[in-house]
């Protein structure tokens, strides 16, 4: 379905995909609920399902099985495993487009960050998020600099730059203990 | 006006963008902003916003309140590192229960934030501050017949609540109009406002680099010279991918990628090795050709 059949549906309306995934999953309605109370997620029970997100969304242009419309349908629905088991959450590439043009002003990069906060503590997240984090826990940056770095900026008559020493950790330590081995499942 | 800001690298341009670190050091101090390094800067906390927003948060609040203890104002150079420290510097003022929060947070490392501490991208500074007319009175060698497209990116003006008013996100010109202060062509295009792609590459690489080549693509139906980006990573994006998009694809693009601090230095007569465009994956050798740049500098 493209981004226009989208926006022609009804409100509350559901393609035919969504009709099926949701005959096969237990809906949770309290799903909803968590995540508005989510940093980012509070005014998600706004949307009436326009599509404008959907329409100007990049990512959705190149890649089907992400539709921001559809996600916040899921979410209102209660589809709490589809949405948070699934890597789709975390193809948003935060760009702002859908919020800007959002008719009722719903923060939807803010509410795709928060389901991307809610589907790491469940286990779900690309692997570059483990290393990114633990790279500036250590040393507070994702690319540290050693000395043949300092000489290439040297010779660009660049100042050298102070690396190594700035542990971030204690700042991270809520992330580092969400991404630390996990007894079991979730 | 005291035009003084402690200078906010991030992690990208130290490692991955020298050449737009060296045209800003030299476009500051033909213009008299003084930019102070202040080495216990860190990661802004981007990164970190889809993991986690309190961390993020407390990362970008951890900067803010450096800058602070200096008395200085930030001048940020990445767009996404712009976006974070103003959404921090914004948010932490509008709601008190964060500030509570992130200061909870930051007394763990001996910190506390009051705030408001401006951030502001050093485009929007030479926009502000020095103006189009202080600029041109710079301009020693107007790019004449060049072709530039602009390439506004994500985060350099959006979330525009956070911008207080700055250039228009649905019909910006801040770039263009910088363009044509250098004396070149900014070229209207349809894909103008779309992302870069840059941040789906670490969740879908294939959908992040078709993202690119979409607007690499119409550019190039355009005869572009160069595209025109303010922000590390979307000139990584387009400079360093471009190979493996042209691969992916099965395309020839060869569009240079330039910073619009670069394109500026140029036409106030920086040479070709102040500005560092031989950094640069897509070669930029025959465009400075064209402008009679032979690779040394002048004045
Ligand atoms: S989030 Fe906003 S733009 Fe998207 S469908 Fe809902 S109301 Fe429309
Ligand atoms: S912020 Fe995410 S959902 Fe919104 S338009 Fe951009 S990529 Fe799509």
């Amino acid at each position: 379905m493209t981004a226009d059949g989208d926006m022609e549906m009804e409100e509350g309306a559901m393609s035919r995909e969504e009709e099926k995934i949701v005959e096969e999953e237990t809906l949770d309605p309290l799903f909803a609920q968590e995540v508005a109370r989510e940093p980012g997620g509070e005014g998600i029970r706004a949307c009436f399902a326009c599509g404008t997100c959907t329409a100007g969304c990049p990512v959705r242009r190149f890649n089907e099985k992400f539709n921001p419309r559809r996600v916040i349908r899921m979410v209102l629905l209660g589809m709490r495993d589809e949405v948070l088991r699934d890597p789709f959450v975390w193809m948003c590439a935060t760009c702002f487009t859908c919020q800007e043009r959002c008719p009722q002003g719903v923060r939807i990069s803010d509410l795709m960050r928060a389901l991307k906060n809610m589907a790491l503590r469940r286990g779900n997240l690309p692997e570059g998020i483990v290393v990114q984090s633990k790279l500036l826990s250590e040393k507070g940056t994702l690319y540290p600099l050693d000395e043949f770095d300092n000489k290439k900026r040297q010779k660009a008559g660049l100042p050298p730059l102070e690396q190594g020493e700035k542990s971030l950790a204690p700042l991270m330590e809520e992330l580092l203990e969400a991404l630390g081995p996990k007894d079991g499942k979730d | 006006m005291n035009k003084r800001y402690a200078l906010f690298l991030g992690c990208t341009i130290p490692a991955r963008a020298r050449s737009y670190e060296m045209s800003v050091r030299a476009l500051a101090s033909r213009l008299g902003i003084e930019l102070v390094d202040l080495d216990d800067f860190t990661c802004c906390g981007f990164p970190m916003a889809a993991a986690h927003y309190w961390v993020s948060q407390a990362l970008a609040a951890r900067n803010l309140t450096i800058a602070e203890k200096r008395g200085l104002d930030i001048c940020t150079l990445c767009s996404s590192c712009t976006s974070s420290l103003t959404e921090a510097s914004h948010f932490l003022e509008e709601r008190p229960h964060e500030k509570r929060e992130i200061n909870q947070r930051l007394a763990k490392v001996g910190m506390e934030y009051r705030g408001p501490v401006k951030v502001k991208h050093f485009v929007r500074i030479l926009w502000e501050e020095i103006g189009v007319e202080g600029l041109r009175e710079n301009v020693v060698r107007p790019l004449k017949g060049l072709r530039l497209a602009a390439h506004y990116g994500c985060h350099f003006l959006k979330p525009s609540e956070v911008y207080g008013g700055f250039d228009s996100v649905e019909d910006p010109k801040v770039i263009d109009e910088l363009i044509r202060v250098a004396g070149a062509d900014p070229v209207d295009y349809s894909l103008k406002k779309q992302c870069c792609g840059g941040s789906v590459l670490v969740a879908d690489e294939r959908t992040a680099l078709a993202i690119a080549a979409d607007k690499l693509s119409e550019l190039k139906a355009l005869d572009v010279d160069a595209v025109v980006v303010v922000c590390p990573f979307c000139g990584v994006m387009f400079d360093s991918q471009q190979k493996k998009m042209e691969k992916t694809f099965e395309q020839t693009y060869e569009i240079p990628v330039l910073y619009l601090t670069q394109v500026l230095g140029l036409a106030m007569g920086m040479g070709e090795k102040e500005l560092g465009f031989s950094m640069h994956a897509v070669k930029v050798k025959a465009l400075l050709e064209r402008l009679g740049e032979g690779g040394e500098a002048k004045g």
